[in-house]
């Protein structure tokens, strides 16, 4: 018997998602039974990682069926889930899924940089995102998307916050390293451009003695006085 | 007075606001020109002082730090020398610029959050229904018949006897064998099945004991409970007789066909009226 149909049958009749510890579980307890099936024996001591990698064959196998289904791995658990297309008639069948109301813009942002950034303080998030963000974590910490996770060993010990796998869930995602582009973001490097492009080209540059006072005092004028950016360009 | 045709979008502080007059410049963040970002910025929290809206405090400090820029701007390079100095060495633009890249990149990766939030809206997990087998372990547990019963209420009285020992009470009858059968029943309501010994645990006497074991055998009798023995010699598990069910289900077998006699019926009335109408005509 292959593994990967046996873990299959598994997680078809499995009451919630099975992590890959439960399914070697299953598999070990199996094989122990007083009255065990010759064909369970060869599974019982199968390692974390040849489920792990017959469940991602599975999940490739059903992929490329192109079926209403497919396996998915969310948080570290596997279960059968159907394809988002099909949520009409879903929805017709079990009803609207009860599920707490979107997260605004303000606490996507403060998720996505406690996400990739974790764990992280308040302030570091607050540096990034350029406001304060008390109100928003509030929020994120009430659904339980978030958690304090430790104290930063700096000045004042601020609480560290740290995604929950209830975040992972929510998002249907894997793990953390499932985040879209998790690598850039996770330590964006500090880019210096060549040369920052910021006042008219040349205004900053041209030592003192060649710029005539009546033209220096004309530019400032113009800058203050004629707000609209257009203007100041021609 | 210019007349502003502004659609005001909610901006989630400074940041976003230069985002948002970045993206309108049709340019790269690297390529912006800051001070006219700074002109664009202070003309637009000018505009919601006009509209009444609160400006946040981060938008002053956005405003005065681009104001900064600016200034720094109208001095030529060799003058600026001895303020980097002073600072943290670290050039004001860039900075800015790499707080807006930075910046830039959470916002998308939420863009993606919030993509994934409504794609798992439209995810359903299977949910199979709870595999129940019809009592394959009943006939591995011993149904306890009247004698395991009586040794096993023996024990009980027999340790009243010991702790009793050499001292008598007298004592009024305080308990009923319907009292008990309450009790017994709401005790299994509660916890679904109850070991022989718990359903004695409470009691003070033996008079209390031997009302116990009357109102148990009373609802044995009328088939509402169940002595098993999960093995020979095993203490007795008393649970709600699973015999009820199947001695329901007739009943409500019985009720449904009497429906549906009667339903047939009430169209044939009705037809029945309908039909004598036409009879004349």
């Amino acid at each position: 018997m292959e593994l990967k149909f046996i873990l299959e049958s598994l997680l078809f009749s499995a009451q919630k998602p099975m992590s890959v510890k439960e399914l070697r579980d299953v598999l070990a307890s199996a094989a122990t039974a007083e009255d065990a099936d010759e064909a369970a024996k060869p599974f019982k001591k199968t390692k974390d990682d040849d489920v792990t990698a017959a469940l991602e064959e599975l999940a490739r196998e059903h992929e490329t069926a192109a079926r209403s289904y497919r396996l998915a791995c969310v948080a570290g658990a596997w279960q059968f889930v159907t394809q988002p297309e099909f949520s009409p008639w879903l929805k017709a069948l079990v009803g609207v899924k009860t599920r707490p109301s979107r997260l605004s813009q303000a606490a996507l942002e403060t998720l996505a940089i406690i996400a990739y950034r974790q764990p992280v303080t308040r302030a570091e998030v607050e540096q990034v995102r350029g406001v304060n963000v008390d109100g928003t974590m509030q929020t994120i910490l009430e659904r339980g998307l978030v958690e304090q996770s430790g104290r930063a060993e700096v000045v004042g010990r601020p609480a560290l916050y740290s995604t929950t796998p209830l975040f992972l869930e929510y998002f249907g995602l894997r793990g953390l390293e499932d985040l879209p582009a998790a690598d850039e973001l996770r330590r964006i490097p500090v880019e210096h451009p060549p040369a920052p492009v910021t006042a008219d080209a040349g205004l900053a540059t041209v030592p003192p003695e060649q710029l005539q006072l009546d033209e220096t005092a004309k530019a400032k004028s113009e800058e203050s006085a004629v707000p609209d950016p257009a203007e100041t360009q021609t | 007075m210019p007349e502003y045709k502004v659609q005001f979008e909610v901006f989630e502080g400074p940041l976003d606001l230069l985002l948002y007059l970045i993206k309108k410049e049709e340019v790269d963040i690297y390529a912006v020109n800051l001070t006219k970002l700074a002109t664009q910025f202070i003309e637009y929290i000018d505009l919601m002082r006009q509209f009444d809206l609160e400006v946040a405090g981060e938008f002053l400090v956005m405003a005065s730090t681009l104001m900064y820029i600016k200034s720094r701007e109208l001095l030529p390079v060799d003058q600026q020398v001895v303020v980097e100095a002073e600072d943290e060495g670290e050039d004001p633009r860039w900075e800015l610029i790499r707080q807006l890249v930075e910046y830039k990149k959470f916002k998308d990766a939420a863009a993606q959050l919030q993509t994934l939030e409504a794609r798992q809206e439209n995810i359903y997990p299977r949910r199979p229904g709870k595999i129940e087998f019809e009592n394959t372990d009943a006939p591995a547990k011993l149904e306890a018949g009247i004698f395991d019963l009586l040794n096993a209420v023996n024990s009980v009285l027999k340790r009243f006897s010991e702790k009793t020992a050499g001292t008598r009470e007298i004592y009024e009858d305080k308990w009923s064998v319907s009292e008990k059968i309450e009790f017994v029943l709401q005790t299994l309501s509660e916890r679904g099945s109850v070991k022989f010994s718990e359903l004695f645990a409470t009691a003070a006497n033996r008079s209390e004991v031997i009302c116990t074991f009357l109102a148990l055998l009373e609802l044995i009798r009328l088939k509402q409970l169940a002595c098993v023995q999960p093995e020979p010699f095993a203490e007795i598990e008393i649970s709600r007789a699973t015999l009820a069910v199947p001695a329901g289900e007739p009943e409500s077998a019985v009720a449904e066909s009497a429906t549906a006699i009667v339903e047939p019926a009430a169209p044939a009335s009705e037809a029945a009226p309908q039909a004598e109408p036409e009879k004349p005509q």
